[in-house]
């Protein structure tokens, strides 16, 4: 009987050495944990700006004048150090340079461990993994997608006939009060909350944050921002539908120039 | 009380390592629920023998949980249902009677079926290999008692020293990392005084070894769940955290 086990050679490796090597500090993300600590970092500076644009747009429930005002006011930053948008451009540019190091981390890593796993026929249970963590391959693209379909409708107005530039109530209320965009927002917010929920528990383990003292104040501080982000955003969408913002197609803008111009006539 | 039940297995049949594998069913009557797991496997071995057919082959050695040698994926779980117990430790009074009962190997591409239920781990050696050791002279057994260890540093490192290498973590993770193992043999050296002279360039070293062959780890905390030694995932925030001090440590002693 052939009982003998025949050994194969060694597993052959599932990621190959990087053909260079980079210098000092750049070599850490050529490793996959130094990219899940990059993905950790850039998703700290991502949070950080999907909280304060939440918070941000809440200006909408006080007005037309004051969201504008707001919006104004980013542009203002750091004019007395900076010419005028500069301050904002330089966040805008971290930003960029953030999200495009957390889906380059993610997809590098992604395809890592998609060649190194194999599937079980008979199925395998997952006890510990919740719909979040296992979804996140999925829920950041919608984001991916989302956020450019977000920039093109409220940012570059290419979406919106009736788009009028530095007028956010106005193009809010005109963009979402259709109902399929309406539709699109709460599914791709939902979607970053999601996100959101596993991501910022997963950062502390990433960035070696444990103190298993404090570990359990990890998950609630997930919920918690996850819950946050998710009512802030969800409500925007919902009150436009019900009629709470809503400027009757009038721009405040244009209003305003308007009457700046007819004030300079006179 | 020990009863009897009978039980219909689905097996992973492979005949070697670049055959093709397929699921046979049989039928495991009048098995003592006092029996382990792999005692199940026996008995149903040797009727197979008996009928002239080839025996499942899988792997085990000590049976009382602690060398690691055993390990097979049961109705999708890693080591079974219960929790902390390797295969060799879970009993067949775990399930009822008429259960049907999916056995697989473990499944990562660095774990090739060598045949049947026996997978290659040898991948897991080479992590080892790459620094899973003290090798500077830490005196003679006398020495030991001589080098103060805080109760608390002790223990958290025996909790990570219970890693028996058994695969389950990999087995479990959706990902196929190897974080858990590594981490806990990452840590139990280097929370020692005897593992620090070798501490950033054994994390250096056994990390970048565990990256060549499984995936990265997300944190899905499945390895926890899986693992017959209840080993926690702190360890392996810790070893990420041991990992970009290396980095930056090893640079400056390199020069």
């Amino acid at each position: 009987m052939a009982q003998a086990i025949t050994r194969v050679s060694t597993p052959p490796p599932v990621r190959s050495e990087p053909r260079v090597r980079l210098p000092w500090p750049l070599n850490i993300y050529q490793t996959a944990v130094g990219k899940k600590w990059v993905m950790g970092l850039t998703g700290i500076a991502l949070l950080g700006f999907i909280v304060v644009h939440m918070i941000g747009n809440l200006h909408l429930y006080e007005g037309p004048l004051e969201i504008h005002e707001y919006a104004e006011t980013l542009r203002d930053l750091g004019t007395k150090l900076l010419p005028r948008t500069w301050l904002l451009w330089i966040m805008r540019i971290g930003l960029i340079i953030a999200f495009a190091l957390h889906i380059h981390s993610a997809y590098s890593l992604s395809r890592m461990s998609i060649a190194a796993d194999q599937r079980y026929p008979g199925g395998r249970n997952y006890i510990a993994a919740n719909f979040a963590s296992r979804t996140m391959r999925w829920t950041g693209p919608i984001i991916g997608l989302y956020l450019f379909y977000h920039l093109a409708d409220l940012t570059w107005g290419w979406f919106n006939p009736d788009f009028v530039r530095g007028d956010p109530y106005h193009n809010v209320s005109e963009s979402l009060s259709s109902i399929p965009v309406a539709i699109l927002y709460i599914v791709a917010n939902t979607a970053l909350a999601v996100h959101i929920f596993h991501g910022t528990w997963s950062m502390f383990q990433s960035l070696g944050v444990n103190s298993p003292r404090y570990n359990h104040l990890r998950r609630y501080l997930a919920a918690g921002l996850a819950g946050i982000i998710l009512v802030g955003n969800l409500s925007f969408p919902i009150f436009v539908q019900a009629g709470v913002i809503d400027d009757n197609g009038r721009s405040i803008v244009e209003e305003l120039q308007h009457g700046a111009a007819e004030g300079e006539g006179h | 009380m020990s009863s009897e039940i009978n039980l219909t297995l689905k097996v992973w049949r492979q005949p070697g390592p670049l055959a093709e594998g397929q699921f046979v069913t049989y039928e495991a009557s009048g098995i003592s629920t006092d029996a382990s797991f792999l005692e199940m496997l026996d008995i149903v071995n040797e009727r197979l023998i008996d009928m002239g057919d080839e025996p499942i082959v899988f792997e085990s050695d000590c049976r009382e949980g602690i060398c690691g040698t055993c390990g097979l994926m049961i109705n999708g779980q890693a080591h079974g249902p219960q929790k902390g117990t390797a295969t060799c430790q879970l009993h067949m009074r775990s399930f009822s009677d008429g259960d049907h009962i999916v056995i697989e190997p473990w499944r990562a591409t660095s774990f090739p079926v060598l045949r049947d239920l026996a997978v290659d781990r040898r991948a897991m050696d080479a992590i080892i290999a790459a620094g899973g050791y003290i090798s500077v002279n830490t005196g003679a057994a006398p020495d030991a008692n001589l080098t103060p260890v805080p109760k608390e540093t002790a223990d958290t490192a025996f909790d990570a020293a219970a890693c028996i290498g058994c695969g389950a973590c990999v087995a479990a993770c959706p990902n196929s990392a190897a974080q858990l193992f590594t981490a806990a043999k990452v840590q139990h050296l280097n929370l020692l005084p005897q593992g620090q002279a070798q501490r950033w360039a054994r994390t250096e070293a056994m990390v970048e070894t565990m990256e060549e062959f499984f995936g990265s780890c997300t944190n899905h905390g499945e390895c926890e769940e899986a693992c017959p030694k209840e080993i926690p995932i702190d360890f392996i925030a810790w070893t990420n955290r041991d990992y970009i001090k290396a980095k930056v440590k090893n640079r400056k002693l390199a020069g």
